[in-house]
């Protein structure tokens, strides 16, 4: 086989894997509960993958071979494990019907990733390792990877993946779909878990906090997984309407000389129309749906400021309007921040500093964007003493070099 | 829990010392030293004098090596170190990431020895 064949099917190996890496974890832990098997019989299959495709040829059902393989491979680490009278119902589940020949005409098996992703992100489990146990199994990520993303030693995320698979396993979590009473919370676990992966802080007003998590195309693709197989969920839309629309301005949110550029100067030439228009799409067909929530008022905050791409102003009553509908629903630390610098811009510095003031100071200590606002506001106002030492916190908490810079400018 | 946060610098970051108190480096350094102390994780910690002017010492078989410069020759070199008090060794690395040292040079994180093992060394 020459190069070219190689390359492609290396490639077509990486795609199957991207593909299907989530599916074929679900499918192969949804009855043993065991993460950590599923995940190293799919590796020793994308390995065997790797040596027989270049020379074999890619077979017709790349993803059905890769499930033979990584069964085999499973099937030999039981019995290898010895516990051949509690395994016995496993290797029953995982010998039937999975004969070389059903398997290779047979496309379809059951999705079951979003029974996956209820387990990720199960109430037993450490609510920190929702997102990293989302990343890893349905898509693959390894500990390394996850570990830069979340600001953790790589050794001690891969100890704390360990520990919550061992969880899953022996301490019972179903794997199931949760009952209609319990959906909706469960569900927005599993939401906050994706959207804890996009990782986009601010970039509204001067409040900026752009720390870690860079996964924004793996949020992307778990709210997109999400709602094919949840289609009907309007928050799941709003979700992904809300990181469309982030998305959609990160090529503004930097000048050509690496510069942050905070939201009210990006120049809209420079935002993704597609994304955004993508994003209002979702956010309409999710609104048609009369169940307002959380992300979808979220998403259209950011809609409204999209709107300046054709207005060229920003209608701020009407965020201060969505913002205390979402104040209603969760009275987050950064959504009361984010109303205090609305309302500072509809009204007036003074009634975003009253709001700032309410907010129990012992819990900003670490919150970049509160300082941030606060100083931009008491900037406004002329306390020039005061401002100084808000941008000050706000300086000493920021991670980014460039949103440092930009604060440090302002501060003068 | 205490934990060390070890600054190594370029020699391009020890340069910036020699910036004017008003230059926007050092700006960052005291808005971050004012974060800590505000935030009642800072212990203590001091930056350290250039590392060319450190002499290292060694007693190998009853004679004195003694020797210009810092121990390691490395490209980066310690420029100073911090202590903290905070509740895990995520709110250590939180705290390495946001010191302007970070994004030039490196920032070392490590545990001080726990008392049991401390109590070896000074008996105290």
């Amino acid at each position: 086989m020459n190069e070219i064949n190689q390359e492609d099917t290396h490639r077509t190996i990486e795609r199957v894997a991207r593909e299907s890496y989530g599916r074929l974890v679900a499918y192969l832990s949804v009855h043993t509960h065991d993460l950590a098997s599923a995940e190293d019989s799919l590796s020793n299959a994308l390995v065997s993958a790797l040596n027989h495709w270049p020379q074999e040829g890619v077979p017709k059902n790349p993803e059905a071979w890769l499930l033979t393989a990584a069964r085999h491979s499973l099937i030999d680490a039981i019995r290898h494990q010895k516990v051949v009278l509690e395994s016995e119902p496993t290797i029953k589940f995982l010998t039937e019907n999975s004969t070389e020949t059903t398997l290779q005409t047979t496309t379809q098996f059951p999705d079951e990733r979003l029974k996956l992703l209820f387990v990720c992100a199960h109430p037993a489990i450490d609510p920190a390792m929702h997102t990293p146990l989302m990343l890893q199994t349905v898509l693959g990520l390894d500990a390394a990877r996850i570990a830069q993303a979340f600001l953790i030693a790589p050794k001690t995320m891969g100890q704390r993946l360990f520990r919550a698979k061992t969880k899953i396993r022996s301490g019972g979590i179903p794997f199931e779909i949760p009952q209609e009473r319990d959906l909706p919370e469960r569900l927005d676990t599993v939401l906050e878990a994706v959207y804890a992966a996009f990782g986009i802080g601010w970039d509204d007003m001067v409040g900026a906090d752009h720390r870690g998590r860079d996964l924004a195309e793996e949020a992307l693709w778990l709210a997109r997984v999400l709602l094919q197989l949840m289609s009907g969920e309007a928050e799941v839309q709003g979700l992904l309407a809300l990181m469309l629309h982030c998305e959609g301005r990160r090529p503004a949110r930097r000048g050509p000389d690496g510069r942050y550029v905070p939201l009210s100067e990006q120049d809209p030439k420079h935002w993704s129309l597609p994304l955004i228009e993508e994003a209002e799409r979702h956010l309409s067909a999710a609104f048609k749906q009369q169940r307002v929530g959380r992300f979808q008022l979220e998403a259209a905050i950011q809609s409204v400021h999209a709107e300046r791409a054709h207005t060229g102003r920003v209608d701020w009553p009407a965020i201060v309007l969505f913002y205390e509908q979402l104040l209603r629903i969760s009275p987050a630390l950064g959504t009361r921040v984010g109303y205090a610098a609305a309302i500072a811009k509809a009204n007036g510095p003074e009634g975003g500093l009253a709001i700032l003031n309410s907010i129990d100071p012992n819990t900003v200590s670490l919150y970049q964007p509160y300082w941030a606002v606060r100083a931009h506001l008491l900037q406004r106002l002329g306390k020039t003493r005061e401002a100084t030492d808000a941008y000050d916190r706000a300086i000493g908490l920021s991670e980014d070099p460039a949103v440092r810079a930009f604060l440090l400018h302002k501060r003068r | 829990m205490q934990f060390a946060l070890m600054i190594y610098h370029t020699s391009e970051e020890f340069d910036m010392r020699k910036n004017d108190y008003n230059h926007p480096h050092l700006g960052a350094w005291r808005a971050y030293h004012k974060a800590l102390v505000a935030a009642g994780v800072y212990v203590g910690g001091s930056a350290l004098e250039l590392p060319e002017t450190g002499t290292t010492v060694r007693v190998k078989e009853g004679k004195r090596r003694v020797q210009d410069g810092p121990y390691a020759d490395t490209k980066e070199q310690l420029a100073g170190f911090i202590i903290l008090e905070v509740p895990s060794v995520d709110g250590a690395l939180e705290w390495a990431a946001r010191c302007p040292g970070a994004s030039i040079g490196a920032v070392e994180v490590r545990p001080l020895a726990p008392e049991a093992m401390r109590r070896g060394f000074t008996g105290e």
